[in-house]
């Protein structure tokens, strides 16, 4: 890191010799560090799961969030720092409520996106500020179906099947690409991303974590919504006894 | 202007107007008469109050010339950067909103009533109006201009939901003659603007050639056609 890093990984205004800004690439760091992230488009809607580490046995169960809701149709769930991650949430709530007011209708996702692509990247232009240090998987349902997006530190926003960050999120590319995403509903959605999230978990290296998860589709009247309670319970122990069966596989 | 007595005539350009915009299965048609008055002067009898604001939405302008005018062109330069910005056409919800949002942030110094009509791929067509305080109403069909009050009972007996083309157009074009008749303020030619999936069709109506109603005088000449 130090290496070749040496005297250009200060400020986010200087390019290195070989024309990269190492302060994106350390945000990008903080984000492979945190919990693991995963977002998916079904045939109905969106389905996003994150592995939210505990810091605590004492922490009460439900804080912290990492999924936010943006608009009634729009929804993030935050990789990386978390605090960081809320002024993204605050500032996608701002351009959507500002969309709705100037031209009456809900803001579009794609343009969502875009918004909040464009501030994030305003932070890698001036020597006084910092990167974000959070990666942003957005989904939204509009006119135009359901979408999912993944807005990154140094500005670049892609729209996505699948998309996974942090810790596990090679293994969980691995296991999104298995999944037949154009012929699976939100229900089936998260039990897979449930399984994906407790698979990907590496038990020796973090504690306990909490499952966080949210949809929106047809049957959340394309609502931004927490996975109803039965459901989740229900995808956790599923979760739960594939990852029993693959040990007793092993 | 005093001494001369004219201040009849010295008023700022206005359009004591009939306007109306309907919805029909597929579509919208706009319609407005031509007149625009100096006080009591017909300072243009052939003037065009419907005006593009983008593609697939015009919109029906009365009251002041200046005032219709300047709100018809900002909503035009902000639907122009939203097209572009979204890669697609601005709804006429959307429209109609930013016309809005400028005749209500600037209701104080603005005389314009407004009707927003046009075709998207979502409402088919729509009718939004947005009368002098900024509210936005959306209805099946809208009149507006000093003629307007005489159309009011006789839209409301003549309008039926899910005409098709040709009916609603018949409707407009005999709405406005009315109006025309009664309204000292209006008059001229009809205009109609009719927007469906396949575009933008205009028409018009010369004066001499639309229906005569209750008292109208017929139209006469008052010079001989010159022989060409």
């Amino acid at each position: 890191m130090s290496s070749i890093g040496t005297g250009y990984d200060l400020s986010v205004t200087t390019f290195s010799p070989d024309g990269r800004v190492f302060q994106i690439e350390y945000a990008t760091k903080a984000i492979d560090n945190s919990g693991t992230v995963v977002g998916i488009k079904c045939k109905d809607g969106v389905v996003m799961g994150v592995e939210k580490l505990i810091a605590s046995k004492m922490l009460l169960e439900g804080s912290n969030r990492r999924i936010h809701s943006v608009d009634r149709h729009a929804g993030m769930a935050i990789a990386g720092l978390a605090a960081d991650g809320r002024q993204i949430v605050a500032r996608a709530r701002a351009e959507a409520a500002n969309y709705l007011t100037f031209y009456g209708e809900q803001i579009p996702t794609e343009e969502l996106c875009n918004r909040v692509a464009y501030y994030v990247h305003l932070c890698t232009l001036y020597w006084w500020l910092r990167p974000y240090g959070s990666a942003a998987i957005l989904a939204g349902y509009d006119r135009d179906g359901p979408q999912l997006y993944m807005i990154e530190p140094s500005g670049v926003a892609y729209r996505y099947f699948g998309a996974a960050v942090g810790k596990g999120r090679q293994a969980a590319k691995t296991e999104i690409e298995k999944l037949k995403l154009d012929q699976m509903t939100c229900r089936e959605g998260v039990i897979a991303v449930a399984k994906i999230i407790y698979s990907v978990h590496d038990e020796a290296k973090d504690k306990a974590f909490e499952l966080e998860m949210s949809w929106i589709c047809d049957e959340s009247n394309r609502e931004h919504q927490r996975v109803p309670a039965d459901l989740l319970a229900e995808a956790k122990a599923i979760a739960k006894a594939a990852q029993e069966e693959d040990m007793d596989a092993d | 202007m005093e001494e001369f007595g004219c201040e009849w005539n010295d008023a700022p350009h206005s359009m004591g107007t009939t306007i109306m915009a309907v919805q029909y299965e597929g579509g919208v048609i706009l319609g407005a008469d031509s007149r625009t008055t100096t006080g009591a002067y017909v300072a243009n009898r052939a003037s065009d109050k419907i005006t593009e604001l983008t593609d697939n939405v015009y919109i029906c302008r009365s009251g002041s010339a200046a005032d219709s005018q300047i709100v018809s062109d900002y909503s035009r330069y902000f639907l122009n950067q939203h097209t572009i910005q979204l890669g697609r056409d601005a709804t006429v919800k959307t429209a109609a909103n930013i016309v809005r949002e400028l005749s209500y942030g600037n209701k104080s110094f603005l005389e314009c009533g407004l009707i927003v009509a046009g075709w998207d791929k979502y409402e088919n067509g729509s009718v939004y109006s947005i009368p002098l305080g900024g509210t936005i109403l959306r209805l099946p069909f809208s009149t507006g201009g000093s003629g307007s009050s005489y159309l009011y009972g006789f839209l409301d007996q003549a309008w039926k939901d899910g005409m098709n083309k040709e009916e609603a157009e018949a409707l407009v074009v005999k709405a406005v003659s009315l109006a025309m008749a009664r309204d000292g303020s209006s008059g001229g030619v009809v205009r109609t603007v009719i927007i469906d999936s396949s575009g933008v069709t205009r028409n018009f109506y010369p004066g001499d050639k639309l229906p005569l109603y209750y008292e109208e005088i017929p139209y006469r000449p008052t010079v001989e056609p010159m022989s060409a």
